[in-house]
């Protein structure tokens, strides 16, 4: 399989501008040496607490926002270093499908002129032809087509997901980001909108960057996890294997939280104390150390290194070989 | 049956048909538009809803009270008239009173024959709504009475209209076109420029309106002809107004920034003035329209405002202001209080331009 999505140390640093004349007295560190790939019909799954930057990753791969530095290689062409007008013709090949099915559909707009928005503006001005797109894609996402002239607010949360994926498919992408897809959505419609996207997936072999938090749908839909935590990927590795074997205290830490639907099974959960690090003053040495129950008086200065403990599996913990974590058994990984 | 139809025809209504629905619900905003509606069809047709020509002077007509129309003659046929008056000067007071005199019934008719304009401007006729069967209207009819110089004031507060509602909208055009320019600079851009228009804005809107106005209107030269006034009063007062609307245009702007289907538009590759146009403008002309609804008043009332003060419009142009400044001092009050009257249609337009607004902000915003 090609690599679709090559992402290089990006770094994105926010400006924190104060006093009457907004000098800048610091910088939010949201992204911090970032490195993955993505395959072509694979998916990433980008986990972590709120806060943590896995929007901002996602927002600059789309080039929403303009990194601080590293490299983005989308088809092997630097995404982050391109011009306005040089990004238009890659636009199209990636695309994103928003959290908030209701602010993410413009409500002055028929739900076939929003689908039709992308061809339109790449040039397929003839109607007729664009409405049978549309049509067609439409069918993809399993709506009547008889909705082509209604208005968004007459749809609801997941039927308002599904155009967005139709309208994220339009141009033939070869990469989707998805930024939280399913996470403003009823849970029955959450498990239909994620199995409409593995389907996808799979018949279109798209390349996917999946933003979440919530694991077990993140376990459902994902090959590969990644897990962030104040701007900096401190594990990724397998779906499988990470959730059999986590190497790092924090993702032990998530995935005690991950509801077990079995009655008999006492939840040993593990409780992380103090809130999600302060990404303008991350702590010294691993940033996790504070919340840590593992953690050493090494773990205070020493920063930990991104380390594979298994292929395909690297951990940034100083102490990855020497305690053993409890992961939830992956007893049914669908992919 | 009836169900499925009305909801689908919800279905693929659109936005501007939902806010229509929803406006149509607000029974007072309703009733202030056709208000507002009938005042500029009086303004379009002001010289044919007024009778008699506004400059005309008649000493032999100063101050006649207002006369009523008779519905019914003698044998209680309907026939709407209206009496000639007779003056008669007091011998002690040398004051002119004036009579009705039953013996010369005038009958109204429609569209009858008056002094001669051209309607639009641009098709001269003579043709008036209300005109007398024998005579000219101006020696018969004075439904609210005449001034100090006999001079009809019906047919002056019909013009005044005309004047002061379109003042009004030239203002407000003048305004938005400032407002959304600036606005949309403020905005869009952001940085500098933003910094610079906001605090432009504050320091316009921390000088006091009145001494600033009457310093600008200080500054028009006395020599200019009454139109030229007009304009520079429009612009004096739309200077003060823009302010407001472009403060609306820019937040409406950085607040559709960060949406997320403006960022879709972005990401599928639409150019910029695409997601101006198609995306942001459309989505923020229901509030602009409201904000010109509130906007409107204030025009109004600045103008009336700073002619009555005589720093406006000055005879022989007629306005709201104008009118008023004629009522301005006690002695015609007591002689002649008919000529408050001008006050009424200010206070209703006013009313009724606030009770609008509020509807219509109330149904573009459902959230509000």
């Amino acid at each position: 399989m090609s690599t679709v999505l090559d992402v290089r140390s990006l770094r994105k640093l926010f400006p924190i501008r104060s006093g009457l004349l907004s000098r800048v007295s610091g910088h939010v560190k949201a992204v911090d040496d970032v490195s993955f790939t993505i395959d072509s019909g694979e998916t990433l799954s980008l986990v972590g607490e709120s806060g943590c930057g896995k929007t901002t990753t996602s927002r600059c791969i789309l080039r929403a926002i303009a990194p601080t530095s590293g490299e983005i290689l989308f088809q092997g062409q630097d995404v982050a270093k391109l011009e306005r007008r040089e990004l238009r013709p890659l636009r199209r090949q990636m695309q994103m499908i928003f959290q908030d099915p209701f602010s993410s559909l413009n409500p002055r707009m028929t739900i076939s002129e929003i689908i039709g928005e992308p061809l339109l503006v790449n040039g397929m001005t003839d109607t007729a032809e664009r409405n049978a797109r549309v049509a067609e894609l439409l069918e993809l996402v399993q709506l009547p087509s008889a909705y082509l002239n209604r208005f968004p607010h007459a749809f609801s949360g997941g039927q308002r997901q599904r155009i967005g994926i139709a309208r994220a498919l339009a141009l033939h992408p070869s990469l989707i980001v998805a930024d939280e897809p399913v996470s403003a959505l009823d849970v029955s419609v959450q498990a239909q909108i994620v199995n409409l996207m593995i389907e996808l997936q799979d018949r279109l072999g798209l390349a996917m960057l999946f933003v979440a938090h919530d694991l077990s749908v993140v376990k459902h839909v994902s090959h590969r996890v990644a897990v962030m935590y104040v701007g900096r990927i401190v594990e990724i590795a397998p779906t499988k294997a990470l959730f059999a074997s986590p190497g790092h205290p924090y993702t032990e830490a998530l995935l005690s939280a991950v509801p077990v639907p079995d009655p008999r099974r006492r939840a040993s959960r593990i409780v992380l104390e103090g809130d999600v690090a302060d990404p303008s003053n991350p702590p010294s040495g691993c940033h996790f150390h504070p919340r840590c129950r593992y953690a050493t008086d090494r773990c205070k200065v020493e920063t930990p290194p991104l380390v594979e403990i298994a292929p395909g599996h690297a951990v940034r913990c100083l102490r990855a070989d020497e305690i053993s974590l409890k992961g939830v058994d992956g007893g049914h990984t669908t992919n | 049956m009836s169900d499925v139809t009305a909801e689908s025809r919800v279905a693929i209504a659109s936005q501007r048909q939902l806010i229509w629905w929803r406006f149509r619900k607000h029974k007072l905003a309703l009733v202030s538009a056709t208000i507002v509606l009938l005042f500029y069809l009086v303004a379009a047709f002001a010289d044919t809803i007024a009778y008699s020509a506004p400059f005309d002077t008649e000493a032999a007509r100063s101050y006649i009270p207002p006369q009523p129309i008779h519905w019914f003659d003698a044998e209680g046929h309907f026939r709407p008239h209206v009496f000639a008056l007779k003056g008669k000067r007091d011998p002690r007071t040398f004051k002119l009173a004036y009579a009705p005199d039953p013996s010369e019934p005038r009958d109204l008719v429609l569209f009858g024959h008056g002094y001669g304009y051209k309607l639009f401007g641009l098709f001269p006729t003579d043709r008036h709504l209300l005109g007398v069967s024998n005579g000219r209207p101006q020696d018969a009819l004075f439904l609210l009475g005449t001034d100090q110089l006999g001079r009809d004031v019906f047919s002056r507060l019909v013009l005044a209209t005309q004047t002061s509602l379109t003042i009004g909208l030239v203002g407000v055009t003048l305004s938005l076109l400032l407002g959304i320019l600036l606005g949309g600079i403020s905005g869009l851009y952001g940085g500098w420029l933003d910094l610079g228009i906001q605090r432009l804005i504050e320091i316009l809107r921390s000088i006091p309106t009145i001494p600033l106005w009457m310093g600008l209107a200080a500054a028009v030269p006395n020599t200019w002809s009454s139109q030229k006034v007009y304009f520079a009063i429009t612009i004096i007062i739309s200077l003060i107004g823009w302010t407001e609307l472009a403060r609306v245009v820019r937040g409406r702007f950085l607040a559709l920034r960060e949406e997320d289907f403006i960022t879709a538009a972005e990401l599928c590759g639409a150019s910029r003035m695409r997601i101006i146009f198609k995306h942001m403008v459309p989505s923020f002309l229901s509030h602009i329209i409201a904000a010109v609804s509130l906007a409107l008043p204030a025009m109004i009332i600045s103008e009336t405002t700073l002619s009555f003060l005589g720093l406006g419009l000055r005879p022989p142009a007629i306005s709201w202001g104008v009118l008023l400044q004629d009522a301005q001092n006690l002695q015609t009050l007591g002689l002649a209080p008919w000529l408050l009257v001008v006050a009424l249609p200010v206070i209703v337009v006013i009313l009724a331009f606030n009770f609008l607004g509020d509807g219509l902000r109330d149904a573009a915003d459902p959230y509000g």
